[in-house]
């Protein structure tokens, strides 16, 4: 009994001990004051030092929360009990937040930096007129290819996949829009497609993909690719912009059947306390030398003209990842198809995936 | 008095122990990485390890993360115990199994699961979202590997032991200070740790149910995946890798010292 | 007197069992007869008996069926053994420690460690076995999954070794039983409660596993619990999702049954 009640007690005085520490450092950096805003972003999503500008500029101290996927976001605005007032969610996710009364709307006298924003970016179907959120980056989807391992066969489209030569090399981001819309786009198809006998046709095509497919899996993709596991993955534009950096045979191509073409926009969710401040800070982030320095840390496709300017021809006049208009033209944006709807995508999705055992 | 293990033995727990580091010496090995992710290990730096140093925020979740696992492993041990024995005390046998079911209904609840029932019960019930919530969850989700830890080592117990103290006119409370919990130490140590594991691991309740700029470990870890998870990460884990083993094998020999022979009690 | 004594401790359990585990059972049931619309059904009860989820069904409980037996196998010996060291505690806590670094890094770190140029590829090469698939297999799934779940295992049942009565097993000796009938006849039986715990703190979570499916199998494994994960993150039809774990709950009362000890 001595032991128990000595061993819980140096337990309790260790926790109380850390606990006055973090209570004091959390003083010292400002996050018990008044003036705060609180961020809710993708983990490392952003440049820290940006962070740290605003706060300089503007005196507001940021508190900067993560999430890891859109819908486990949602929920947590949806449930309220907690403050965000600045989101980065992606287009379909905004859609569907519109549709329930999750956002503020947006005040674009409040800001100015606006009109640096490429206007093919603005006013587009999942939210006409911005009237709810601010393009943060954007990109497409396609597929990263092993030039040395697929010595030198070239890969221009969705229906390459099907080679019977790649054999056990695929692999497959886990998103049931994204699998089952390349095979709809490969039958050329939209991948907003809800005709029954076109989706049952994808999923069937899918299925004879089985043995091509290494693998379907999440982030780790991108580590997967860059330590040559397999010769082929279908990513995000942003995976494959960080990934080509770090080995040198990887090559992107957006498949010439169309693709998907993607936002994550910054929105003001209904949770906001600090709509001023959001403002301020959806503003600071337009800002072309701030929107540049963004897009140098993260990587990804910036939607900022003037921004664009500022960064170096090496990035920006790259056209895998900021592809001429010709292209955009076919590429779509993925639509709420509504709950039911893309439950069946992803019950299909889910037989495909039974089916590889 | 007790036989000591021959070579067949030592080697068999040295291949298991080298399975178990396996993979954290891979994570350390790459902390010292001059590259940015986990593969492809270029020269040798100690910038991750600076980057961990001077980042404040990183430090206060770390800080939370570790009041959280210690707070909840201490109460929900202490709840297990009063389970435990609840459920020991509880005679009929029916009644018995009713309550151990309802004790594994969170063992066996997917995370996320629990975490999206947790969320609308607390924004239901009106607890702010933040350090509370999050303790209260981690305390509930522990509770039940205490009790299942702790119950073999009473079911062991023999009953005539409690008898015999009765008889000798020992208090309730004498019976449970001591016969009762020291025989049980050993399972509370056990219970104790298994809580604690589950804190430091868990993700999805977390998650759902923190808020309000309150953070854990696991939480940032996990969101940082679609940029890549950096070195620094891998630095951090070095370092709370090595305080704890320190202050683990610290304890350990000065527990040992101190008490002649009865370690800090995961064993007898 | 004894009565109110039951009832002290039964308070404070109750109070815990009533606010989380009664009422998230109950919610969860509830959003059961819901369909993605927000309509009352009973059809994801219905869909739960179609082939697909069937086929799943039969798949977890055949995974955590083969991870329990694997790991049971490789924690028997290990806790035996981990009595007999000199410093078996500190051995003990030692086999606890790794459990607490982020699962997902070490889950990075084993694709790390399996992958076509990892070290284990290295070391079969050098053996002349030559290079394998080893990631996104059964082989690297059912490892990893054991990995996470082997101090569950190993903690009770070192638990149970520790408090056997020894001198049973100095009298067997005198009587000149062989070392495997003294196992069979005495040890065994004598830690099987804590076999048994054991078992439950592995079967039982193995049954919802998700992640490592995806992370290490590559989504070869599709277990109930990967099944729970896409309905209540991906498609938001906690309906679905929630009889899954309605289900999960009942399989686990009935093992709970099944394993219960008769006095």
């Amino acid at each position: 009994m001595k032991r128990l009640t000595r061993a819980f007690s140096v337990i309790f005085l260790i926790a109380f001990g850390l606990m006055y520490l973090t209570y004091y450092l959390n003083q010292a950096e400002g996050y018990g004051g008044k003036n705060t805003l609180t961020v809710y972003n993708w983990g490392d999503y952003i440049d820290e030092e940006l962070l740290e500008k605003f706060e300089e500029e503007t005196g507001i101290k940021v508190i900067y929360q993560t999430f890891d996927s859109n819908e486990a976001m949602m929920t947590k605005i949806e449930q309220g009990g907690t403050t965000f007032d600045v989101a980065v969610p992606s287009e379909y996710a905004i859609a569907k937040m519109k549709e329930e009364n999750l956002l503020l709307p947006i005040d674009h006298k409040k800001l100015p930096n606006l009109k640096h924003i490429d206007p093919h970016f603005l006013d587009l179907p999942f939210d006409p007129q911005n009237k709810y959120s601010i393009p943060y980056f954007w990109g497409t989807v396609g597929i990263v290819y092993n030039k040395k391992m697929l010595k030198d066969k070239e890969i221009k489209g969705w229906n390459d996949l099907w080679n019977p030569d790649f054999k056990n090399q695929i692999l497959l981001a886990d998103g049931a829009r994204e699998v089952m819309g390349f095979s709809l786009n490969s039958l050329r198809y939209s991948l907003n497609d809800t005709n029954e006998s076109h989706l049952q046709e994808a999923k069937a095509k899918l299925d004879k993909l089985t043995p091509n497919i290494k693998a379907i899996v999440g982030d780790e993709i991108k580590m997967l690719l860059v330590n040559e596991e397999a010769a082929l993955g279908v990513v995000w534009s942003g995976d494959a912009s960080e990934i080509m950096g770090e080995n040198e045979d990887l090559e992107y191509v957006v498949p010439e059947e169309g693709s998907n073409l993607w936002f994550d926009n910054m929105v003001i969710p209904k949770t906001a306390k600090n709509v001023e401040g959001a403002h301020k800070f959806i503003n600071f982030m337009l800002d072309p030398e701030n929107a540049a320095k963004n897009t140098e840390y993260v990587g990804y496709s910036t939607p900022n003209a003037e921004a664009l300017k500022l960064l170096s021809e090496e990035i920006s006049q790259d056209v895998r990842f900021y592809p001429p208009p010709e292209l955009t033209k076919k590429l779509e944006v993925y639509k709420n198809l509504g709950k039911k709807m893309l439950s069946h995508y992803n019950e299909l999705f889910l037989e495909f995936k039974m089916h590889r055992k | 008095m007790k036989k000591k293990n021959g070579l067949g033995p030592k080697l068999y727990l040295a291949i298991v122990f080298v399975i178990l580091y396996a993979p954290i010496f891979y994570l350390m090995v790459y902390s010292f990485s001059s590259g940015e992710k986990m593969y492809n290990f270029e020269g040798f730096t100690l910038k991750h390890y600076k980057e961990v140093l001077q980042d404040t925020r990183l430090l206060i979740i770390v800080l939370n993360t570790l009041v959280i696992a210690l707070l909840s492993a201490a109460l929900s041990t202490i709840l297990g115990i009063c389970g435990a024995l609840a459920i020991y005390y509880v005679r009929n046998l029916r009644t018995q199994n009713a309550l151990l079911t309802l004790n594994n209904v969170l063992i066996v609840s997917s995370d996320v699961v629990i975490g999206a029932s947790f969320l609308i019960l607390f924004t239901i019930v009106g607890v702010k979202l933040g350090f509370i919530s999050v303790l209260l969850s981690h305390i509930a989700f522990s509770v039940p590997i205490v009790v299942l830890m702790v119950l073999p080592k009473l079911n062991e117990m023999s009953p005539t032991l409690i008898d015999a103290a009765r008889d000798l006119g020992a208090s309730r409370w004498d019976i449970l200070s001591k016969v009762i919990l020291p025989f049980i130490t050993p399972g509370i140590f056990a219970g104790f740790f298994m809580a604690l594991t589950y804190s430091l691991d868990d993700f999805a309740v977390t998650f759902f149910v923190t808020g309000n700029g309150f953070s854990t470990l696991s939480v940032e870890i996990y969101s940082r995946a679609r940029q890549g998870i950096s070195l620094s990460i891998n630095a951090l884990s070095t370092l709370i890798f090595f305080a704890t083993m320190i202050m683990v094998i610290g304890y350990y020999f000065i527990a040992k010292r101190n008490q002649r022979g009865a370690g800090m009690g995961v064993g007898k | 007197m004894q009565i109110r004594t039951r009832n002290l401790y039964l308070i404070p359990y109750l109070t815990w069992i009533l606010l989380f585990v009664v009422a998230p059972i109950l919610l969860i049931v509830y959003y059961s007869f819901f369909n993605v619309d927000g309509h009352f059904t009973l059809g994801n009860y219905q869909k739960f008996f179609t082939p697909v989820y069937l086929k799943m069904t039969l798949s977890s409980f055949w995974y955590a069926l083969l991870i329990t037996g694997i790991s049971l196998l490789i924690a028997y010996p290990t806790a035996y053994w981990l009595t007999k060291t000199k410093h078996k505690q500190l051995w003990l806590l030692l086999i606890i420690l790794p459990s607490w670094i982020n699962l997902l890094l070490k889950a990075y770190a084993f694709l790390g460690i399996f992958g076509t140029y990892g070290p284990t590829n290295k070391l079969l090469e050098s053996l002349g076995i030559g290079t394998q698939q080893i990631l996104f297999t059964d082989f690297s799934f059912l490892f990893v999954s054991v990995y996470i779940f082997i101090p569950f295992m190993i903690l009770p049942i070192y638990n149970a070794l520790e408090e056997m009565n020894h001198s049973l097993l100095d009298a067997a000796n005198d009587l000149g039983a062989s070392q495997w009938t003294t196992f069979r006849r005495i040890i065994f039986p004598l830690t099987l409660d804590g076999v048994k715990s054991g078992c439950q703190a592995v079967f039982i979570p193995a049954l919802s596993l998700f992640m490592i499916t995806r992370l290490v199998a590559g989504n070869r494994v599709i277990t109930l619990g990967t099944a729970i994960e896409q309905h209540f993150l991906v498609t938001q039809d906690w309906g679905m999702g929630a009889t899954i774990a309605v289900f999960l709950i009942i399989a686990m009362a009935f093992i709970m049954m099944l394993t219960r000890k008769r006095k």
